[in-house]
């Protein structure tokens, strides 16, 4: 019995993986994307996307993921929800292996996105949860009428704080710099709460817990201690929550050995979306390129499968 | 079986003295990362018999969920026999919910 080999895998359902998966059975390719959770990827955190053209009132970032995988499924694109383990792109055809089994193929189109960068601060895996977070949008409502902090300076930072500053009583954003990276339309917005206190050339060098919770007894985060950069003046900081925006961490070192990455983990390619392997293209936040947006990353899946396309032509 | 929703009304019942593994998801409708997770619930749900999928609604059931400390949402506990004998935060792929409940 010969095994499957598929025209073009798909890994990630993210904006980039389901245009790619649209724009690959749309010519024609036999595909099958492989997902981990179900679609939408990083834009599932977002409750208002403004600025992905075509939604004059904005979309919610899951809606919007779902509808991606229904407009990709309407021209025979599948999904498998499995969780990829390692993958041999130079190997041909190109093998995955994956926790349900391995997968055949002869291009791959890589689109795992990024996630969360952490902090690196000491206990930070252990109180994630409990006090410290990565997803305001997600967590907020449960500091309501509490005492939070954010850390970082750029437009995520900026949107998590501006929106706590809602709901909370009291907001400290935590930033490294003298002033803030984000857009001018998000530091205006912010300069005007009245609940926001700017903690400037800080960081976050500590974390301190106490026990909270009656029917499963945990420790949970009461404060930080925070380090003026220069001065190397340390304080403590009562806070409820602290919620962590410093940059994303490309989804790429399950590939590092094979494909060619820059200094900060992201996969080398420009718009053609070509790596250094023959048959792997990259499409999305998980590429090296200026601007990370959700309109980029569908940008580069059309362009992906249209490389896979002409590839499989060629050989 | 399907998934359950319940409150703090039934929570003692169909939680604390069930006879089956329950794995109990703390959800809010709004939720993005809550809503990746739906539907491998139910498809847990539907493949495993000998466990109870269980969803409280965190706006609804507040004090639920300060109960349990939920400060993040999902939150996943896998209880047996009424002791926590497992926690995760964030969605989670199928392998790592089977995992958990081992």
């Amino acid at each position: 019995m010969s095994e499957k080999v598929y025209d073009t895998l798909v890994v990630g359902g993210g904006p980039a993986g389901y245009t790619a998966a649209l724009y690959a059975t749309r010519a024609g390719l036999d595909t099958l994307l492989l997902e981990k959770l179900s679609a939408g990827g990083q834009m599932t955190e977002t409750a208002q996307i403004d600025n992905y053209p075509g939604f004059a009132e904005g979309v919610d970032g899951f809606s919007l993921g779902d509808a991606m995988k229904r407009g990709a499924e309407r021209f025979g694109a599948r999904t498998v929800q499995t969780e990829v383990l390692s993958m041999d792109l130079r190997a041909v055809p190109k093998r995955i292996t994956t926790d349900t089994g391995e997968l055949l193929a002869h291009t791959v189109i890589l689109a795992m996105g990024a996630a969360h960068r952490h902090l690196g601060v000491e206990r930070e895996q252990e109180l994630v949860g409990k006090g410290v977070g990565y997803c305001a949008a997600c967590d907020g409502m449960f500091y309501r009428g509490k005492t939070v902090a954010v850390v970082g300076g750029g437009n995520s930072a900026v949107a998590d704080a501006l929106l706590l500053s809602r709901i909370c009583k009291k907001v400290y954003l935590i930033h490294r710099r003298a002033q803030l990276r984000a857009t001018r339309v998000y530091h205006d917005a912010l300069m005007k709460a009245e609940n926001v206190t700017f903690l400037w050339d800080s960081r976050v060098v500590g974390l301190l817990s106490e026990k909270k919770g009656a029917a499963a007894p945990f420790e949970a985060l009461c404060g930080v201690t925070v380090e003026h950069v220069r001065s190397m003046e340390r304080s403590e900081l009562a806070v409820d929550g602290l919620f962590i925006s410093v940059g994303r961490a490309p989804a790429s070192s399950m590939v590092a050995d094979q494909l060619t990455l820059d200094e900060s983990g992201y996969i080398v390619a420009d718009e053609s979306t070509e790596t250094n392997l023959p048959g792997v293209f990259v499409a999305g936040d998980v590429r090296t390129k200026a601007v990370r947006q959700i309109v980029t990353a569908t940008a580069d899946g059309a362009v992906a499968a249209h490389a896979a396309e002409e590839y499989l032509a060629r050989s | 079986m399907t998934v359950l929703h319940i409150g703090a009304k039934d929570f003692e019942n169909e939680v604390l003295k069930s006879d089956k593994t329950v794995l109990l998801d703390f959800f809010a409708t709004w939720c993005g990362p809550c809503r990746m997770l739906a539907p491998i619930l139910d498809e847990l749900a539907a493949e495993r018999p000998d466990v109870k999928v269980v969803k409280v609604d965190v706006d609804e059931e507040s004090e639920l969920a300060a109960r349990y400390g939920v400060m993040s949402i999902p939150t996943l506990f896998v209880i047996k026999n009424g002791e926590v004998t497992a926690q995760a935060m964030g969605a989670q792929p199928k392998a790592k919910l089977l995992a958990m409940l081992d």
